[in-house]
């Protein structure tokens, strides 16, 4: 069968357009040029200005870098649900809260008794270990509960469901330990710095990307490489086959969901020894916002892309207020982070729609 | 269903007979009738939602105190306390004024938390004929009444907390003249109540000779503050003042102390952070940081604390509590002193009498001191403000308040009520 290409014959403001191009390109294209070229000329100003040392800039690189990786372990927690079920869990910030804020009382309680100076990594440990806990139940029990009995709904339902927990969690933990501050003991070895010539990066730091490192490496494996890895990429692909195949479709679902519910508990620990300060009942809504956002950057339902994604993320919030909007002499820049973190966002979408490492997903999975 | 039809009667022709014997309501506005066996209704609009609930929930536990101390009765019956979340938004605080003003039987409103709210709620709840009082909005708008020059008060609205303007030249009366700063940066986070502090703190510092290097502002949800305050470093001040709430202070202290060029810059906060959590929240990084906000001191705070303990098994979560407790002893005496009673036990009370009784306020005995309402609702007291400074006690021995450095009346400006 001939098929006949059709040549488009549109129109913007009256000016004809290349052939096989649409108004809508053209903007995308028109956009593209300009924040590419608002990027380079605000980068330029800055480093031409030299008000920053190269020092200062990677301490900024650094600071980035930690909170990206919290970023990146939360965002996890979405990239897994998402690829299982195609649905965004927008509870995931709150059960990142549950594990932090639960854990803040064990964490002080360590500190009186004086385990964790004496036993530091010992108690980091058993810290993320019951953190994983509390968020593994609140995930199980939010699939079990919410999100099951509408597996089959239209995606909407479970889409609204998700921020409807999300409210809920918030305020259950808010009636269980108040709506005051709590805040993480420090830890004596995490207060130093760590040299290497004249920079210095707090340990603090290293510590956090190091264990999201390890954290993400343990993932990446488990789904990998193990048996009930398979399994949930078989599910991720197409849950008939899967089911015909013997998998049991609803383990492997709260499995995830415990996966992602651990990963968000541990991150919650790792990010109040980092930044011990501001726990509360509403500490997961804006990191839950910046990992569904990391996720999304890094193309969501791919797990390198989700660790990627926060540290980009994490990185141009550090680096982007000071490299680009400085140089263009925009006021109060750093009150902007969110507006250059999101127009990178766009930028990346508008260059790769499915995210730095996603996939193009066919019309079933998308 | 009698009280209302006596309101709308008294709103119709306002010097009409009560059906209540020998009560006749002569208020401009209107009267609220109160029948033998009904309750005294008073509300709060206060933010009980979101990361700054805290702050509602702090303001909550003083009027809650200040009712339990007179055992619930007021004119021989019971209070009754009804609330609303006016969070910290204009929306929240046009919303929740809507929903109370719609309930007759409201004598008057305790609130907003936040300065933002207040700006909205203010014009709903004086329209309605009633009396709004905040403990702790304190933007200077709020009693300002030329609008011309960005004013937003109007008649039934008052405070018993100290403004902007008094915070702003206090603090930089204090950066000048103690602390010999010559230069300054200033952080706010956006809300009306920070970006109008820093604006006096700015204003008076200039006016000193002071110079102002840096502007800036951060996000409320932020956690890092590595870049501002790396950019705050290029420029090297004498001082930083960051007049923003928890938890945004805390993460900006305590990451302050790994920017090494920020080394020889004071950190000076305003009266968000004076709470004793601030100090647990930053541990060594809060030594030597400057604090301006209520002083409350004194044998009558102590036993307010000793009965907050008593009945919420914890300290109070924010630094407004004693200005609350002062709000509702303030207005629950204004109450009491234009209440009409009638022979069957009905009580009368005039909207406007209510707002004429809390303007007359004057040497009211608080714990925040001696309050004196202005024409236009400022009623606060200078004397319940001070400059704090963190010290080693308060980091490693949890003693609360810090060090009082400087106070209005060893050497501070003289202030307007």
């Amino acid at each position: 069968m001939t098929q006949t290409r059709t040549v488009s014959r549109n129109k913007l403001f009256g000016i004809p357009l290349p052939a096989g191009h649409t108004g809508v390109d053209l903007i995308i294209s028109a956009l593209r040029i300009i924040i590419v070229a608002l990027i380079i000329i605000g980068a330029g100003n800055t480093l031409l200005e030299g008000r920053f040392t190269f020092e200062q800039w990677l301490a900024l690189l650094f600071a980035g870098l930690a909170q990206g990786s919290i970023y990146a372990l939360i965002a996890l927690g979405y990239t897994l649900v998402y690829g299982i079920l195609r649905m965004i869990n927008f509870a995931h910030g709150d059960v990142f809260m549950a594990g932090a804020f639960t854990t803040v009382f064990l964490a002080n309680s360590f500190r009186q008794s004086g385990f964790l100076d004496s036993q530091p990594l010992l108690a980091i440990l058993i810290l993320m270990g019951f953190a994983a806990l509390v968020s593994m139940t609140v995930a199980v029990l939010l699939e079990r509960i919410a999100y099951r009995p509408l597996r089959n709904a239209p995606r909407l339902v479970p889409l609204i469901t998700a921020i409807g927990a999300s409210f809920f969690i918030q305020y259950t933990f808010r009636g269980l330990f108040g709506s005051g501050f709590k805040a993480y003991p420090t830890v004596a070895f995490l207060r130093g710095t760590f040299s290497v010539g004249s920079i210095n990066v707090p340990i603090a730091q290293l510590f956090v990307f190091v264990s999201a490192i390890v954290l993400m490496i343990c993932l990446y494996w488990l789904v990998e490489r193990t048996r009930i890895g398979k399994a949930m990429r078989s599910v991720s692909e197409d849950k008939e086959v899967a089911t015909l195949m013997g998998v049991n479709i609803d383990l492997i679902i709260v499995f995830t969901f415990a996966i992602g519910g651990a990963l968000a508990g541990a991150a919650g620990v790792i990010n109040g020894l980092f930044r011990p300060q501001g726990v509360n009942f509403f500490m997961g809504f804006f990191p839950g916002i910046k990992a569904f956002t990391a996720a999304v950057l890094g193309g969501i339902g791919n797990i390198p892309g989700a660790m990627l994604g926060g540290m980009f993320l994490g990185v141009i919030e550090a680096i982007g207020p000071n490299l680009v909007l400085n140089g263009l002499g925009i006021p109060s820049a750093n009150q902007l982070k969110d507006v250059i973190a999101f127009t990178m966002l766009v930028l990346v979408l508008i260059f790769r729609p499915q995210g730095i490492l996603g996939e193009r997903l066919s019309a079933e999975k998308a | 269903m009698f009280p209302s039809i006596c309101l709308v009667a008294s709103l119709l022709v306002p010097t009409v007979a009560s059906a209540a014997e020998g009560l006749v309501c002569r208020d401009e506005i209107a009267c609220v009738m109160i029948g033998p066996d009904d309750p005294v209704t008073i509300a709060w609009m206060l933010v009980t939602s979101g990361a700054n609930s805290f702050f509602g929930e702090d303001s909550l536990g003083g009027i809650e105190i200040a009712i339990a101390q007179r055992e619930g009765i007021l004119l021989g019956r019971e209070i009754e306390l009804i609330g609303e979340d006016s969070q910290c938004t204009p929306e929240g605080g046009q919303l929740a004024a809507q929903r109370l003003v719609a309930n007759e039987h409201i004598l008057a409103i305790i609130g907003p938390s936040c300065s933002s709210a207040a700006e909205a709620a203010i014009p709903v709840a004086s329209r309605a004929g009633f009396v709004l009082v905040t403990p702790t909005a304190v933007s200077s708008t709020l009693t300002n009444p030329d609008r011309d020059s960005g004013g937003t008060w109007m008649p039934g609205f008052f405070r018993t907390i100290h403004t902007n303007a008094l915070q702003g030249r206090m603090a930089a009366r204090f950066a000048r003249e103690i602390l010999d700063a010559q230069t300054l940066a200033t952080i706010h986070d956006g809300s009306t109540f920070a970006h109008d502090l820093q604006g006096a703190m700015i204003g008076t510092f200039i006016e000193l000779g002071g110079e102002v290097v840096y502007q800036g502002a951060v996000n409320v949800g932020d956690t890092d503050m590595t870049a501002v305050l790396t950019e705050i470093a290029t420029h090297g001040p004498d001082l930083l003042f960051f007049p923003i709430f928890q938890p945004e202070g805390d993460f900006l202290v305590a990451q302050a102390q790994y920017i090494p060029d920020l080394d020889n810059t004071i950190l000076m906060g305003s009266d968000n952070l004076l709470t004793p959590g601030f100090v647990v929240a930053t541990g060594e990084a809060a030594l030597g940081v400057i604090l301006f906000g209520p002083n409350v001191a004194g044998e009558t705070y102590r036993e307010f604390l000793s009965l907050w303990q008593e009945r919420y098994g914890a300290e109070p979560p924010g630094g407004f509590h004693a200005h609350a407790f002062d709000t509702t002893n303030l207005l629950l005496d204004a109450i009491e002193s234009v209440a009409q009673v009638g022979e069957d036990g009905s009580v009368l009370i005039g909207r406007q009498a209510l707002r004429d009784a809390m303007t007359a306020t004057s040497g009211f005995d608080g714990i925040t001191g001696s309050l004196a309402c202005s024409p236009t609702g400022d009623c606060a007291t200078a004397e319940a403000i001070g400059v704090f400074r963190i010290g080693e006690p308060e980091v490693f021995e949890g003693r609360w308040p810090p060090e009082l450095v400087w106070t209005p009346a060893t050497g501070g400006p003289e202030e307007e009520a």
